[in-house]
């Protein structure tokens, strides 16, 4: 501790240098942090779902919709316990820049089965009885500033014309990876609007016994392989991983960059930690000159790569944590539950630690290493 | 009885091809509480001599001894707390680090020994005072003068109590009255405080404050002017 106005006084020798190099160092470590929450969310989504829910879809893709009628089929397979149904909107709001997942969906038995949705007793009966209401996520009051009991109209991508809804419910989901900024309407309006065609894009049933998904997904697909629409049953988990692959490999991609982010921020800070000590040859030999050991400047050296790294750290990683906590951050609603985990500011701060020992052991093994007498000549 | 035992010392460098031999067997013995000024012609090894004493280089053979420590026996690590303990080393160009005030100069020597933040604080001011710049601790080098530069530098020498005083040229870059005042801080650092003081300088002024004086030419001692009680040989 005695040593620490040493190393201060070295740090603040060059004022800007110092800045600029903690804040390349912030910069990496934000990045980092950043990437690698963008991989754990992703992570996360695709865990996320109930083990007792399962996803029948159309076998040839999840654009191509079911018959309506399979519902009253699928409850009477054994181990069915609850069905539901929803269907892609794709509406736009305003000027579209602002994307939010907009489905329609049969309300009771999709609140039945969704029980992460919570709505307050008296929203929920509003928008039951309500052909034209919305029942939106808590973000998106706050993102457009709506209000329960405003319209709100949709311009249809997929069905075309505008959709006007009456917001009469606001839900507020139990789990960060549900998405909270949704817009939920009545898919008996959908099906009105759009000439009856008894079409939905997905159903979603609720099963007695996770064990016995595999099974009954089973039965689910064989009673309808040779329908016109063959299905595509699988759990809600791997349901949600699907769309997760749609991204590709981001795990590969964001932890290429990250790593690449990491490295040239490394050799900017090592360069720089290395200009500082070859500034200082001079001073080195009159330290060794007083009786200071290898191993003490070392250790010096070490230090002020330390204090350098663990400034950035801190800056970096708790900026991270605390920024993206503030702002409430979801991607535009393709990260619901975007949040900076300590085992990403663990990671990050080892990073921290190996930028300080690669930034700090070349410079300081040099001053350690250096002849008195030879580092002299540089003094006199 | 001899502080400072130099025997047989032999001491080369190679550059380049060549090789160059800069004391081929000198002896010296330099009492306690001498003054000594070591004199000579560029290249005569005034400066290799006090390295050689400080322990910050090694003789190509032979033995340095100070105060009955064989310091050319010394591995590096040894020597750098030696040196912390014994040695209060003075350069021409002062050598204070820029980035420290004058107070934070003089107590890097004490920062090496086993002492509280008080002790400490005694020291660094009892030392400045010595110097007689006890009321300029907080500035910075750069607001110093030459001649107060030398005297921050000479209380971060003599502020560990070392058992020698070694001075490369020490009023090289001084002017006349700033010379004298190191001079004159010398002689009483010697004179009332007993401490053996070796310093090396080109200036004939400067040496006649010594109570010794040595000349080397070409790595050999050539003469001694004694003023008090000095033994040297010279092969």
């Amino acid at each position: 501790m005695k040593y620490f106005p040493l190393v201060w006084a070295n740090l603040r020798r060059h004022k800007l240098r110092t800045i600029l190099t903690i804040l390349s160092v912030t910069a990496a470590l934000f990045l980092f942090a950043s990437l690698r929450t963008v991989v754990t969310t992703l992570g996360a989504a695709s865990k996320f779902g109930s083990a007792r829910r399962i996803v029948v879809t159309n076998s040839t893709g999840i654009v191509f919709p079911l018959p309506m009628a399979y519902a009253n089929q699928l409850r009477t397979i054994p181990g069915v316990q609850g069905v539901t149904w929803a269907n892609w909107f794709g509406g736009r709001y305003g000027d579209g820049k602002r994307f939010f997942a907009n489905f329609a969906v049969d309300g009771p038995s999709y609140l039945e089965l969704y029980p992460e949705v919570t709505v307050p007793a008296d929203q929920r009966q509003a928008w039951l009885q309500d052909r034209t209401g919305a029942l939106v996520g808590v973000r998106l009051l706050d993102v457009f500033g709506w209000r329960v009991g405003q319209n709100v109209t949709l311009q249809g991508t997929i069905f075309p014309g505008d959709w006007t809804f009456t917001i009469r419910g606001v839900y507020t989901p139990t789990s960060a990876q549900f998405q909270d900024d949704a817009l939920l309407f009545h898919h008996e309006l959908f099906d009105e609007r759009i000439g009856r065609a008894g079409i939905v894009g997905w159903y979603v049933l609720s099963i007695d016994d996770p064990n016995r998904a595999a099974q009954i997904g089973k039965t689910i697909d064989d009673r309808f392989r040779n329908s016109s629409s063959p299905t595509k049953t699988g759990t809600e988990q791997a349901f949600n991983a699907s769309f997760a692959t749609m991204w590709g490999n981001v795990r590969l991609l964001m932890g290429t960059i990250g790593l690449a982010v990491v490295f040239a921020i490394l050799l900017v800070t090592a360069n720089a930690m290395m200009m500082s000590a070859r500034e200082r040859i001079g001073e080195v030999a009159v330290l060794k000159t007083i009786g200071f050991s290898d191993r003490a400047l070392f250790g010096l050296i070490i230090a002020e790569a330390g204090v350098i790294a663990l400034t950035g750290a801190i800056l970096g990683l708790g900026g991270a944590k605390v920024l993206y906590r503030a702002t409430n951050f979801n991607g535009l609603g393709f990260l619901p539950g975007f949040n900076v985990t300590a085992s990403t500011l663990l990671l990050g701060a080892s990073v921290a630690i190996v930028l300080m020992l690669a930034s700090g052991l070349v410079p300081a093994l040099r001053a350690a290493r250096l002849p008195v007498v030879q580092a002299l000549r540089h003094v006199e | 009885m001899a502080l400072i035992e130099i025997r047989d010392v032999y001491k080369s460098f190679q550059r380049e091809e060549q090789k160059i031999d800069v004391f081929t067997g000198l002896t010296l013995d330099i009492p306690a509480g001498s003054f000594t000024a070591l004199m000579g012609p560029s290249g005569s090894g005034k400066s290799t001599l006090l390295n050689l004493i400080a322990g910050l280089d090694r003789p190509t053979s032979g033995t340095v001894r100070v105060a009955d420590a064989e310091v050319s026996s010394m591995t590096s690590g040894q020597l750098a707390g030696w040196r912390a303990r014994h040695v209060g080393f003075v350069f021409q160009s002062f050598n204070l680090l820029p980035v420290l005030t004058a107070y934070q100069n003089v107590e890097l020597p004490l920062l090496l020994a086993p002492l509280s933040k008080k002790q400490r604080d005694e020291r660094v001011r009892l030392a400045l005072g010595v110097v007689g710049l006890d009321d300029r601790l907080d500035h910075y080098p750069r607001q110093l003068s030459g001649g107060q530069e030398q005297r921050v530098a000479i209380a971060r020498a003599i502020v560990a109590d070392p058992t020698v005083i070694l001075l490369d040229e020490p009023t090289g870059q001084l002017d006349a009255k700033s010379s004298q005042e190191v001079l004159t801080l010398l002689r009483r650092l010697n004179d009332e405080f007993k401490k053996t003081i070796i310093i090396v300088t080109h200036d004939a002024h400067a040496a006649e404050r010594a109570t010794t004086t040595l000349h080397l030419e070409k790595g050999e001692l050539v003469e001694a002017t004694r003023r008090a009680a000095v033994a040297g040989s010279a092969r």
